[in-house]
Protein backbone atom coordinates (compact mmCIF):
# COMPACT_ATOMS: atom_id res chain seq x y z
CA UNK A 1 0.00 0.00 0.00
CA UNK A 2 0.79 3.34 -1.24
CA UNK A 3 1.79 5.86 1.66
CA UNK A 4 0.68 9.69 1.94
CA UNK A 5 2.54 13.03 1.73
CA UNK A 6 2.53 12.73 5.80
CA UNK A 7 3.02 9.32 6.18
CA UNK A 8 6.02 9.54 3.97
CA UNK A 9 7.21 12.50 5.99
CA UNK A 10 6.65 10.51 8.86
CA UNK A 11 8.51 7.42 7.88
CA UNK A 12 11.50 9.08 6.76
CA UNK A 13 11.74 11.68 10.05
CA UNK A 14 11.56 8.29 12.27
CA UNK A 15 13.97 6.77 10.20
CA UNK A 16 11.31 4.19 8.81
CA UNK A 17 10.86 2.81 5.47
CA UNK A 18 7.03 3.02 5.80
CA UNK A 19 4.71 3.88 8.23
CA UNK A 20 1.15 3.02 8.79
CA UNK A 21 -2.11 5.07 10.06
CA UNK A 22 -2.10 4.64 14.57
CA UNK A 23 1.56 3.56 14.38
CA UNK A 24 3.34 5.71 17.34
CA UNK A 25 6.44 7.68 16.06
CA UNK A 26 8.88 9.85 17.29
CA UNK A 27 9.68 11.85 14.48
CA UNK A 28 13.16 14.13 14.62
CA UNK A 29 11.93 17.99 14.45
CA UNK A 30 13.17 20.03 11.61
CA UNK A 31 12.02 23.52 12.62
CA UNK A 32 9.99 24.14 16.05
CA UNK A 33 8.51 27.59 16.08
CA UNK A 34 7.40 29.76 19.77
CA UNK A 35 5.97 33.38 20.27
CA UNK A 36 5.39 35.36 22.89
CA UNK A 37 4.68 31.72 24.90
CA UNK A 38 8.76 30.97 24.57
CA UNK A 39 8.65 32.31 28.16
CA UNK A 40 6.70 29.67 29.24
CA UNK A 41 8.44 26.84 26.77
CA UNK A 42 11.61 28.12 28.95
CA UNK A 43 9.67 27.93 32.18
CA UNK A 44 8.83 24.15 31.16
CA UNK A 45 12.29 23.39 29.48
CA UNK A 46 14.43 24.33 32.84
CA UNK A 47 11.96 22.17 35.06
CA UNK A 48 12.82 19.37 32.63
CA UNK A 49 16.39 19.79 33.71
CA UNK A 50 16.16 20.25 37.17
CA UNK A 51 17.57 17.75 39.46
CA UNK A 52 18.90 16.27 36.86
CA UNK A 53 22.61 17.55 37.13
CA UNK A 54 22.94 18.87 34.06
CA UNK A 55 22.93 22.40 32.82
CA UNK A 56 19.73 22.81 30.47
CA UNK A 57 20.82 22.39 26.72
CA UNK A 58 18.80 23.01 23.77
CA UNK A 59 18.96 19.84 21.04
CA UNK A 60 20.31 22.39 18.44
CA UNK A 61 19.79 26.16 18.58
CA UNK A 62 19.62 26.34 14.99
CA UNK A 63 16.32 24.68 14.46
CA UNK A 64 14.50 26.69 17.18
CA UNK A 65 12.48 29.97 16.08
CA UNK A 66 11.49 32.60 18.16
CA UNK A 67 8.66 35.46 16.77
CA UNK A 68 6.83 38.21 18.61
CA UNK A 69 3.80 38.53 17.31
CA UNK A 70 1.02 38.27 19.53
CA UNK A 71 1.46 41.42 21.49
CA UNK A 72 3.66 43.71 19.54
CA UNK A 73 4.50 46.54 20.66
CA UNK A 74 4.42 44.95 24.44
CA UNK A 75 0.83 46.15 25.69
CA UNK A 76 1.25 46.03 29.33
CA UNK A 77 4.73 45.92 31.80
CA UNK A 78 4.33 41.88 32.39
CA UNK A 79 4.40 41.50 28.60
CA UNK A 80 7.25 43.47 28.01
CA UNK A 81 9.23 41.65 31.04
CA UNK A 82 8.26 38.38 29.29
CA UNK A 83 9.46 39.55 25.95
CA UNK A 84 12.85 40.56 27.61
CA UNK A 85 13.16 37.12 29.58
CA UNK A 86 12.78 35.48 26.26
CA UNK A 87 14.81 37.76 24.52
CA UNK A 88 17.96 37.34 27.46
CA UNK A 89 17.76 33.29 26.80
CA UNK A 90 17.89 34.01 22.67
CA UNK A 91 21.12 35.72 23.65
CA UNK A 92 22.30 33.42 26.14
CA UNK A 93 21.72 30.11 23.83
CA UNK A 94 22.40 31.31 20.61
CA UNK A 95 18.80 31.38 18.78
CA UNK A 96 19.66 32.89 15.36
CA UNK A 97 16.00 32.65 13.68
CA UNK A 98 15.15 35.41 16.55
CA UNK A 99 12.77 38.10 15.09
CA UNK A 100 12.06 40.58 17.94
CA UNK A 101 9.65 43.76 17.29
CA UNK A 102 10.87 45.57 14.14
CA UNK A 103 9.32 47.50 11.29
CA UNK A 104 11.99 45.48 8.86
CA UNK A 105 11.93 42.03 9.64
CA UNK A 106 9.41 41.39 12.23
CA UNK A 107 5.96 40.14 11.75
CA UNK A 108 3.60 37.08 12.35
CA UNK A 109 5.27 33.87 12.99
CA UNK A 110 3.27 32.04 10.01
CA UNK A 111 4.11 34.35 7.69
CA UNK A 112 8.05 34.85 8.96
CA UNK A 113 8.58 31.12 8.66
CA UNK A 114 8.15 30.86 5.19
CA UNK A 115 9.49 34.07 3.38
CA UNK A 116 12.47 33.67 5.03
CA UNK A 117 13.16 29.99 3.93
CA UNK A 118 13.04 28.44 7.41
CA UNK A 119 10.15 25.62 6.13
CA UNK A 120 11.08 23.15 3.22
CA UNK A 121 8.98 20.61 1.65
CA UNK A 122 9.06 17.24 3.67
CA UNK A 123 9.92 18.83 6.85
CA UNK A 124 8.95 18.51 10.36
CA UNK A 125 7.43 21.85 11.73
CA UNK A 126 6.25 22.25 15.45
CA UNK A 127 4.98 25.43 16.95
CA UNK A 128 3.22 26.49 20.15
CA UNK A 129 0.48 28.22 17.68
CA UNK A 130 -2.18 26.17 16.77
CA UNK A 131 -2.10 27.44 13.44
CA UNK A 132 0.78 25.88 12.76
CA UNK A 133 -0.94 24.54 10.10
CA UNK A 134 0.13 26.87 8.30
CA UNK A 135 3.33 25.59 7.08
CA UNK A 136 1.93 22.43 5.20
CA UNK A 137 1.43 24.94 2.17
CA UNK A 138 5.01 24.10 1.54
CA UNK A 139 4.69 21.01 1.79
CA UNK A 140 5.78 20.13 5.27
CA UNK A 141 3.95 18.23 8.22
CA UNK A 142 3.77 21.24 10.79
CA UNK A 143 1.24 20.56 13.60
CA UNK A 144 0.41 22.73 16.65
CA UNK A 145 1.90 21.65 20.16
CA UNK A 146 1.51 22.85 23.74
CA UNK A 147 4.65 25.12 25.67
CA UNK A 148 5.39 21.96 27.67
CA UNK A 149 5.60 19.56 24.58
CA UNK A 150 7.61 22.19 23.27
CA UNK A 151 10.16 21.94 26.01
CA UNK A 152 10.35 18.39 25.78
CA UNK A 153 11.19 18.82 21.45
CA UNK A 154 13.63 21.55 23.06
CA UNK A 155 15.63 19.15 25.03
CA UNK A 156 15.34 15.73 22.90
CA UNK A 157 15.06 16.85 19.02
CA UNK A 158 11.89 14.98 18.28
CA UNK A 159 7.84 14.90 19.08
CA UNK A 160 7.19 11.79 21.36
CA UNK A 161 4.69 9.78 20.87
CA UNK A 162 3.02 11.16 17.30
CA UNK A 163 0.25 8.30 16.04
CA UNK A 164 0.37 8.99 12.53
CA UNK A 165 -2.71 10.09 11.70
CA UNK A 166 -4.91 9.42 8.53
CA UNK A 167 -5.60 11.50 5.80
CA UNK A 168 -8.15 13.15 3.97
CA UNK A 169 -7.99 14.12 0.40
CA UNK A 170 -9.40 16.97 -0.88
CA UNK A 171 -10.11 17.53 -4.16
CA UNK A 172 -10.43 21.03 -5.85
CA UNK A 173 -11.74 20.67 -9.10
CA UNK A 174 -12.41 24.04 -11.48
CA UNK A 175 -10.96 27.65 -11.03
CA UNK A 176 -11.81 30.19 -8.51
CA UNK A 177 -14.45 33.09 -10.22
CA UNK A 178 -13.15 36.99 -9.73
CA UNK A 179 -13.25 38.20 -6.09
CA UNK A 180 -13.77 34.49 -4.59
CA UNK A 181 -10.81 33.85 -3.23
CA UNK A 182 -8.76 31.21 -1.12
CA UNK A 183 -10.07 31.82 2.12
CA UNK A 184 -13.89 31.25 0.65
CA UNK A 185 -12.85 27.78 -0.53
CA UNK A 186 -11.45 27.09 3.53
CA UNK A 187 -14.30 28.31 5.06
CA UNK A 188 -17.11 26.35 2.73
CA UNK A 189 -14.91 22.99 3.42
CA UNK A 190 -14.72 23.93 7.27
CA UNK A 191 -18.32 24.25 7.02
CA UNK A 192 -18.66 21.13 5.30
CA UNK A 193 -16.65 19.25 7.57
CA UNK A 194 -17.52 20.78 10.40
CA UNK A 195 -15.85 22.04 13.53
CA UNK A 196 -14.45 18.47 14.73
CA UNK A 197 -14.48 16.96 11.15
CA UNK A 198 -11.29 16.49 10.64
CA UNK A 199 -9.87 16.12 14.31
CA UNK A 200 -7.28 13.67 14.72
CA UNK A 201 -6.69 13.99 10.53
CA UNK A 202 -4.50 15.47 7.63
CA UNK A 203 -6.67 17.65 5.00
CA UNK A 204 -4.08 16.75 1.74
CA UNK A 205 -5.25 19.50 -0.77
CA UNK A 206 -5.42 18.31 -4.62
CA UNK A 207 -6.99 19.78 -7.91
CA UNK A 208 -6.28 22.36 -10.20
CA UNK A 209 -7.53 25.36 -8.11
CA UNK A 210 -5.07 23.91 -5.86
CA UNK A 211 -2.04 24.07 -8.65
CA UNK A 212 -3.20 27.21 -9.58
CA UNK A 213 -3.32 28.94 -6.49
CA UNK A 214 -0.19 30.53 -4.99
CA UNK A 215 1.51 30.42 -1.67
CA UNK A 216 0.18 32.74 -0.68
CA UNK A 217 -3.34 31.22 -0.74
CA UNK A 218 -1.92 27.73 0.11
CA UNK A 219 -0.98 29.33 3.68
CA UNK A 220 -4.79 30.44 4.43
CA UNK A 221 -5.98 26.67 3.41
CA UNK A 222 -4.06 25.18 5.54
CA UNK A 223 -3.85 27.76 8.26
CA UNK A 224 -7.30 27.06 8.46
CA UNK A 225 -7.73 23.43 8.33
CA UNK A 226 -7.38 23.41 12.22
CA UNK A 227 -11.02 25.31 12.68
CA UNK A 228 -12.01 21.83 11.47
CA UNK A 229 -10.31 20.26 14.48
CA UNK A 230 -7.30 19.49 11.68
CA UNK A 231 -3.78 17.89 12.97
CA UNK A 232 -2.61 20.00 9.66
CA UNK A 233 -3.02 20.53 6.22
CA UNK A 234 -0.56 20.25 3.51
CA UNK A 235 -0.12 20.95 -0.19
CA UNK A 236 2.36 18.60 -2.07
CA UNK A 237 5.04 20.60 -3.07
CA UNK A 238 5.26 21.43 -6.98
CA UNK A 239 6.61 24.03 -9.50
CA UNK A 240 4.94 27.00 -7.65
CA UNK A 241 6.43 25.91 -3.86
CA UNK A 242 9.82 25.77 -6.13
CA UNK A 243 9.26 29.23 -7.31
CA UNK A 244 8.06 30.33 -4.17
CA UNK A 245 11.41 29.16 -1.85
CA UNK A 246 13.25 30.39 -4.58
CA UNK A 247 12.21 33.57 -6.05
CA UNK A 248 10.15 34.59 -2.32
CA UNK A 249 12.21 32.79 0.32
CA UNK A 250 16.04 33.20 -1.40
CA UNK A 251 16.23 29.27 -0.85
CA UNK A 252 19.54 28.65 -3.29
CA UNK A 253 19.93 25.37 -2.25
CA UNK A 254 17.90 22.26 -3.70
CA UNK A 255 14.58 21.54 -2.91
CA UNK A 256 13.21 18.23 -3.09
CA UNK A 257 9.41 17.52 -3.11
CA UNK A 258 7.51 15.00 -1.45
CA UNK A 259 4.45 13.66 -3.08
CA UNK A 260 1.81 10.83 -2.23
CA UNK A 261 2.03 7.55 -4.00
CA UNK A 262 -0.86 7.03 -6.30
CA UNK A 263 -2.00 4.13 -4.37
CA UNK A 264 -2.27 6.29 -1.09
CA UNK A 265 -4.71 5.46 1.15
CA UNK A 266 -7.17 8.54 1.68
CA UNK A 267 -9.72 7.97 4.80
CA UNK A 268 -12.20 9.43 2.18
CA UNK A 269 -12.66 11.98 -0.47
CA UNK A 270 -14.44 15.43 0.01
CA UNK A 271 -14.70 16.96 -3.61
CA UNK A 272 -15.22 20.55 -4.06
CA UNK A 273 -15.83 22.64 -6.86
CA UNK A 274 -14.10 25.79 -7.36
CA UNK A 275 -16.35 27.59 -9.81
CA UNK A 276 -19.72 26.67 -8.13
CA UNK A 277 -18.38 29.00 -4.87
CA UNK A 278 -19.84 32.03 -3.90
CA UNK A 279 -17.53 34.15 -1.43
CA UNK A 280 -18.33 33.07 1.89
CA UNK A 281 -19.17 34.26 5.86
CA UNK A 282 -18.38 32.30 9.35
CA UNK A 283 -21.43 33.59 11.55
CA UNK A 284 -20.68 33.70 15.32
CA UNK A 285 -19.83 31.79 16.94
CA UNK A 286 -18.40 28.97 15.78
CA UNK A 287 -15.77 29.02 12.47
CA UNK A 288 -18.56 26.16 11.12
CA UNK A 289 -21.11 28.19 11.12
CA UNK A 290 -20.81 29.22 7.52
CA UNK A 291 -23.20 30.38 4.91
CA UNK A 292 -22.81 32.12 1.65
CA UNK A 293 -22.47 36.15 1.81
CA UNK A 294 -25.82 36.47 -0.05
CA UNK A 295 -27.76 35.33 3.18
CA UNK A 296 -26.21 37.78 5.52
CA UNK A 297 -25.44 40.69 2.80
CA UNK A 298 -26.88 43.94 4.58
CA UNK A 299 -25.94 43.43 8.36
CA UNK A 300 -24.26 46.53 9.68
CA UNK A 301 -20.43 46.15 10.57
CA UNK A 302 -18.80 48.24 13.40
CA UNK A 303 -15.44 47.44 12.65
CA UNK A 304 -13.28 45.69 9.72
CA UNK A 305 -10.72 44.08 10.66
CA UNK A 306 -8.18 43.24 7.61
CA UNK A 307 -4.83 41.56 8.29
CA UNK A 308 -3.64 37.72 10.51
CA UNK A 309 -1.70 34.76 9.82
CA UNK A 310 -4.63 33.97 7.67
CA UNK A 311 -5.07 37.41 5.49
CA UNK A 312 -2.44 39.64 6.05
CA UNK A 313 -0.42 38.92 3.20
CA UNK A 314 0.35 41.14 -0.29
CA UNK A 315 -2.28 39.61 -2.43
CA UNK A 316 -4.66 40.44 0.63
CA UNK A 317 -3.58 44.03 0.96
CA UNK A 318 -3.56 44.56 -3.03
CA UNK A 319 -7.04 43.09 -3.37
CA UNK A 320 -8.28 45.82 -0.81
CA UNK A 321 -6.30 48.01 -2.13
CA UNK A 322 -8.35 47.70 -5.53
CA UNK A 323 -11.71 47.93 -4.12
CA UNK A 324 -10.86 50.94 -1.66
CA UNK A 325 -8.48 52.95 -4.20
CA UNK A 326 -10.60 56.30 -4.40
CA UNK A 327 -13.48 55.51 -2.30
CA UNK A 328 -13.76 56.18 1.53
CA UNK A 329 -15.19 53.47 4.79
CA UNK A 330 -18.52 54.24 5.45
CA UNK A 331 -19.43 56.86 8.28
CA UNK A 332 -20.22 54.16 11.19
CA UNK A 333 -17.66 52.08 10.47
CA UNK A 334 -13.90 51.80 10.94
CA UNK A 335 -11.37 49.89 9.27
CA UNK A 336 -8.23 48.14 10.60
CA UNK A 337 -5.53 46.93 8.86
CA UNK A 338 -2.38 44.90 10.03
CA UNK A 339 0.03 43.19 7.60
CA UNK A 340 1.58 40.08 8.32
CA UNK A 341 5.20 41.12 8.07
CA UNK A 342 7.24 43.60 7.95
CA UNK A 343 8.64 42.97 4.69
CA UNK A 344 5.15 42.67 2.83
CA UNK A 345 4.30 46.68 4.91
CA UNK A 346 7.22 47.47 2.80
CA UNK A 347 6.19 45.84 -0.18
CA UNK A 348 2.84 47.57 0.22
CA UNK A 349 4.10 50.53 0.62
CA UNK A 350 6.12 50.62 -2.25
CA UNK A 351 3.02 49.44 -4.73
CA UNK A 352 1.02 52.60 -3.07
CA UNK A 353 -1.47 49.82 -1.17
CA UNK A 354 -1.22 51.44 1.65
CA UNK A 355 -1.84 55.12 0.82
CA UNK A 356 -4.98 53.58 -0.96
CA UNK A 357 -5.85 52.18 2.43
CA UNK A 358 -5.43 55.14 4.27
CA UNK A 359 -6.73 57.53 2.26
CA UNK A 360 -10.05 55.21 1.88
CA UNK A 361 -10.11 55.95 6.09
CA UNK A 362 -8.39 52.59 7.36
CA UNK A 363 -6.05 52.82 9.78
CA UNK A 364 -3.10 50.45 9.03
CA UNK A 365 -1.18 49.33 11.73
CA UNK A 366 2.52 47.62 12.42
CA UNK A 367 2.40 44.05 11.69
CA UNK A 368 1.10 41.49 14.14
CA UNK A 369 -1.80 39.53 15.56
CA UNK A 370 -3.44 42.94 16.40
CA UNK A 371 -7.19 42.23 17.70
CA UNK A 372 -7.52 38.64 16.40
CA UNK A 373 -7.65 36.95 19.57
CA UNK A 374 -8.02 40.41 21.86
CA UNK A 375 -5.53 40.55 23.32
CA UNK A 376 -4.64 43.97 22.35
CA UNK A 377 -5.73 46.92 19.81
CA UNK A 378 -9.00 46.84 18.13
CA UNK A 379 -11.11 45.80 21.21
CA UNK A 380 -14.82 46.02 20.10
CA UNK A 381 -17.29 47.68 22.00
CA UNK A 382 -20.76 45.92 24.14
CA UNK A 383 -23.36 44.90 21.36
CA UNK A 384 -20.53 45.78 18.03
CA UNK A 385 -20.41 43.21 15.41
CA UNK A 386 -16.84 42.61 13.86
CA UNK A 387 -16.21 41.51 9.94
CA UNK A 388 -12.90 40.35 9.70
CA UNK A 389 -10.72 38.41 7.95
CA UNK A 390 -9.31 36.40 10.79
CA UNK A 391 -9.32 32.55 11.65
CA UNK A 392 -11.73 32.60 14.53
CA UNK A 393 -14.89 33.73 16.11
CA UNK A 394 -15.53 32.18 19.33
CA UNK A 395 -17.53 33.80 21.72
CA UNK A 396 -15.50 36.72 23.12
CA UNK A 397 -12.19 35.97 20.43
CA UNK A 398 -11.38 39.37 19.96
CA UNK A 399 -12.17 40.59 23.56
CA UNK A 400 -15.20 41.07 24.09
CA UNK A 401 -17.79 38.18 24.70
CA UNK A 402 -20.12 40.71 24.38
CA UNK A 403 -19.43 41.24 20.56
CA UNK A 404 -20.18 39.52 17.57
CA UNK A 405 -17.08 38.14 14.95
CA UNK A 406 -17.98 37.79 11.25
CA UNK A 407 -15.05 36.11 9.27
CA UNK A 408 -14.58 36.60 5.68
CA UNK A 409 -12.30 37.18 2.46
CA UNK A 410 -10.41 40.56 2.07
CA UNK A 411 -12.89 41.33 -1.42
CA UNK A 412 -15.73 40.88 1.27
CA UNK A 413 -13.74 42.95 4.20
CA UNK A 414 -13.13 45.84 1.68
CA UNK A 415 -16.46 45.77 -0.33
CA UNK A 416 -18.08 46.33 3.34
CA UNK A 417 -15.70 48.79 4.25
CA UNK A 418 -17.31 51.03 1.85
CA UNK A 419 -20.77 50.01 2.36
CA UNK A 420 -21.14 49.82 6.00
CA UNK A 421 -22.94 46.71 5.61
CA UNK A 422 -21.45 43.04 4.80
CA UNK A 423 -21.45 43.10 1.44
CA UNK A 424 -20.97 41.12 -1.79
CA UNK A 425 -17.85 42.20 -3.89
CA UNK A 426 -19.39 40.63 -6.74
CA UNK A 427 -22.25 43.05 -6.31
CA UNK A 428 -21.14 46.55 -6.78
CA UNK A 429 -18.98 46.74 -3.64
CA UNK A 430 -16.24 45.19 -5.70
CA UNK A 431 -14.26 46.17 -8.97
CA UNK B 1 -13.60 4.37 40.77
CA UNK B 2 -14.59 8.20 41.86
CA UNK B 3 -17.53 9.81 42.38
CA UNK B 4 -17.98 13.63 41.71
CA UNK B 5 -20.46 16.98 41.38
CA UNK B 6 -21.54 18.74 38.08
CA UNK B 7 -20.29 21.86 38.70
CA UNK B 8 -21.12 23.31 35.27
CA UNK B 9 -22.28 21.86 32.34
CA UNK B 10 -21.43 23.14 29.17
CA UNK B 11 -22.68 22.73 25.32
CA UNK B 12 -20.38 21.78 22.19
CA UNK B 13 -17.31 23.51 21.06
CA UNK B 14 -15.85 24.89 23.83
CA UNK B 15 -13.33 26.87 22.53
CA UNK B 16 -9.50 28.26 24.68
CA UNK B 17 -11.19 31.41 23.94
CA UNK B 18 -14.02 30.57 26.36
CA UNK B 19 -12.06 28.09 28.88
CA UNK B 20 -8.83 31.35 29.21
CA UNK B 21 -9.60 34.23 27.51
CA UNK B 22 -6.90 35.41 25.03
CA UNK B 23 -6.52 39.06 26.92
CA UNK B 24 -5.12 37.01 29.83
CA UNK B 25 -2.60 34.88 27.61
CA UNK B 26 0.05 37.47 28.86
CA UNK B 27 0.20 35.31 32.57
CA UNK B 28 1.60 32.16 31.81
CA UNK B 29 2.98 30.28 35.14
CA UNK B 30 0.59 27.77 36.06
CA UNK B 31 0.67 29.17 39.52
CA UNK B 32 -1.06 32.29 38.42
CA UNK B 33 -3.54 30.67 35.39
CA UNK B 34 -5.96 29.05 37.63
CA UNK B 35 -7.91 32.63 38.55
CA UNK B 36 -8.52 33.82 35.07
CA UNK B 37 -10.65 30.28 34.19
CA UNK B 38 -13.91 30.60 32.00
CA UNK B 39 -13.27 34.57 32.86
CA UNK B 40 -16.01 35.62 30.70
CA UNK B 41 -18.56 33.34 33.07
CA UNK B 42 -18.74 35.50 35.71
CA UNK B 43 -20.60 33.36 37.66
CA UNK B 44 -18.42 30.11 37.08
CA UNK B 45 -15.19 32.07 37.68
CA UNK B 46 -16.47 33.68 40.99
CA UNK B 47 -17.33 30.31 42.48
CA UNK B 48 -14.25 28.73 41.32
CA UNK B 49 -11.51 31.66 42.71
CA UNK B 50 -13.88 31.86 46.36
CA UNK B 51 -12.53 28.31 46.64
CA UNK B 52 -16.29 26.84 46.97
CA UNK B 53 -15.75 24.02 44.03
CA UNK B 54 -13.90 21.10 45.80
CA UNK B 55 -10.99 19.36 43.95
CA UNK B 56 -11.86 16.57 41.12
CA UNK B 57 -15.61 18.47 40.53
CA UNK B 58 -16.48 17.79 37.06
CA UNK B 59 -17.43 20.01 34.13
CA UNK B 60 -19.64 17.91 31.29
CA UNK B 61 -19.62 19.33 27.78
CA UNK B 62 -20.24 18.03 24.79
CA UNK B 63 -17.90 17.51 21.39
CA UNK B 64 -14.75 19.14 20.85
CA UNK B 65 -14.28 20.66 24.38
CA UNK B 66 -11.06 22.94 24.05
CA UNK B 67 -11.20 23.58 20.15
CA UNK B 68 -9.01 26.60 19.43
CA UNK B 69 -5.72 27.79 20.01
CA UNK B 70 -2.81 25.61 21.62
CA UNK B 71 -2.64 28.11 24.95
CA UNK B 72 -1.20 25.61 27.10
CA UNK B 73 -2.87 27.95 29.90
CA UNK B 74 -6.68 26.36 29.00
CA UNK B 75 -5.01 23.39 30.50
CA UNK B 76 -3.52 24.73 33.50
CA UNK B 77 -6.12 26.92 34.82
CA UNK B 78 -8.35 24.26 35.19
CA UNK B 79 -5.81 21.63 36.26
CA UNK B 80 -4.90 24.22 39.26
CA UNK B 81 -8.88 23.87 40.15
CA UNK B 82 -8.04 20.08 40.37
CA UNK B 83 -11.29 19.69 37.79
CA UNK B 84 -12.24 16.77 35.49
CA UNK B 85 -13.66 17.24 32.23
CA UNK B 86 -16.10 14.50 31.08
CA UNK B 87 -17.24 15.38 27.51
CA UNK B 88 -18.11 13.92 24.09
CA UNK B 89 -14.90 14.44 22.42
CA UNK B 90 -12.05 16.68 22.59
CA UNK B 91 -9.86 19.20 20.34
CA UNK B 92 -6.14 17.75 19.64
CA UNK B 93 -3.80 19.82 21.43
CA UNK B 94 -6.19 20.72 24.08
CA UNK B 95 -6.17 17.28 25.04
CA UNK B 96 -2.53 16.48 24.56
CA UNK B 97 -1.51 19.42 27.04
CA UNK B 98 -3.87 17.83 29.31
CA UNK B 99 -1.86 14.57 28.79
CA UNK B 100 1.09 16.39 29.34
CA UNK B 101 0.04 18.04 32.52
CA UNK B 102 -2.19 15.98 33.96
CA UNK B 103 -5.13 17.36 33.83
CA UNK B 104 -7.99 14.29 34.17
CA UNK B 105 -10.21 13.89 30.87
CA UNK B 106 -12.82 11.26 30.44
CA UNK B 107 -13.86 10.63 26.93
CA UNK B 108 -17.73 9.61 27.08
CA UNK B 109 -19.23 10.16 23.87
CA UNK B 110 -22.96 11.20 24.82
CA UNK B 111 -22.12 11.61 28.82
CA UNK B 112 -24.95 14.17 29.55
CA UNK B 113 -25.52 15.75 33.18
CA UNK B 114 -27.18 19.24 34.87
CA UNK B 115 -25.52 20.90 37.23
CA UNK B 116 -25.26 18.98 41.05
CA UNK B 117 -25.93 15.69 39.19
CA UNK B 118 -23.74 12.85 40.73
CA UNK B 119 -21.46 10.87 38.42
CA UNK B 120 -19.84 7.72 39.18
CA UNK B 121 -16.66 7.84 37.19
CA UNK B 122 -14.36 4.35 36.44
CA UNK B 123 -11.98 3.39 33.79
CA UNK B 124 -14.90 1.67 31.39
CA UNK B 125 -18.11 3.88 31.81
CA UNK B 126 -19.91 6.78 33.44
CA UNK B 127 -22.63 6.78 35.70
CA UNK B 128 -24.67 9.51 35.85
CA UNK B 129 -26.18 8.57 39.47
CA UNK B 130 -28.84 11.67 39.77
CA UNK B 131 -30.40 10.44 35.97
CA UNK B 132 -29.64 6.21 36.12
CA UNK B 133 -28.07 6.72 32.79
CA UNK B 134 -24.70 5.46 31.89
CA UNK B 135 -22.22 5.58 28.91
CA UNK B 136 -19.01 3.98 27.80
CA UNK B 137 -15.49 5.64 28.15
CA UNK B 138 -13.28 5.58 25.66
CA UNK B 139 -9.49 5.08 26.72
CA UNK B 140 -6.51 7.14 26.11
CA UNK B 141 -4.77 5.52 23.36
CA UNK B 142 -1.28 3.63 24.54
CA UNK B 143 1.07 6.23 23.67
CA UNK B 144 -0.56 8.37 25.98
CA UNK B 145 -1.16 6.63 28.82
CA UNK B 146 2.52 6.22 29.10
CA UNK B 147 3.04 10.02 29.82
CA UNK B 148 0.36 9.93 32.10
CA UNK B 149 1.68 7.18 34.04
CA UNK B 150 5.01 8.87 34.22
CA UNK B 151 3.22 11.82 36.07
CA UNK B 152 3.51 14.07 33.07
CA UNK B 153 5.71 14.87 30.40
CA UNK B 154 8.03 16.68 32.17
CA UNK B 155 9.12 13.86 34.20
CA UNK B 156 8.66 11.75 30.92
CA UNK B 157 11.24 13.74 29.14
CA UNK B 158 13.95 14.00 31.94
CA UNK B 159 13.76 10.74 31.84
CA UNK B 160 14.28 9.92 27.88
CA UNK B 161 16.69 12.77 28.71
CA UNK B 162 18.74 10.91 31.34
CA UNK B 163 18.37 7.69 29.61
CA UNK B 164 20.24 9.35 26.41
CA UNK B 165 22.58 10.42 28.32
CA UNK B 166 23.01 6.69 30.08
CA UNK B 167 23.54 5.16 26.60
CA UNK B 168 26.28 7.59 25.55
Amino acid sequence: MGMTVVQKILARASGRGAVAVGDVVEPAVDLAMSHENGALVINQFLEVFRGTGREPALWDASRIAIVFDHRVPAESPKTATNQKKVREFVAAHGIAKFHDIRGDRGGICHQILPENGYVRPGAVVVGTDSHTTSHGALGAFAFGIGATEMASVWTLGYAVNVEVPATIRVEVRGALADLVEPKDLILHLVGVLGAAGATFRVLEFHGEAIRAMPTSGRLTLCNMSVEAGATAGIVPADAETLRYLRDEAGVTEPVQPVVPDPDAAYERVVEVDASALAPQIACPHTVDNVRPVTEVAGKHVDQIVIGSCTNGRLDDLATAARILRGRTVAAGTRMLVFPASGRIYQEALAAGYVADLVRAGAVVMNAGCGPCLGVHEGALGDGEVALSTTNRNFKGRMGNPASEVYLCSPAVAAASAVSGTITDPRQGGGR
Amino acid sequence: MTTARVVQALGDDVSTDVIYPGRYMATVLPTETPQYAFADLGAFNAKLKAGSVPAGSVIVAGKNFGCGSSREQAVSTLKGHELVIVASSFGRIFLQNAVNLGLRLVEAPGAAASEGDELEIGPAEVVNRTTGKRYAVRPLPAARQAIVDAGGLIPYTRRRLLERAAKR
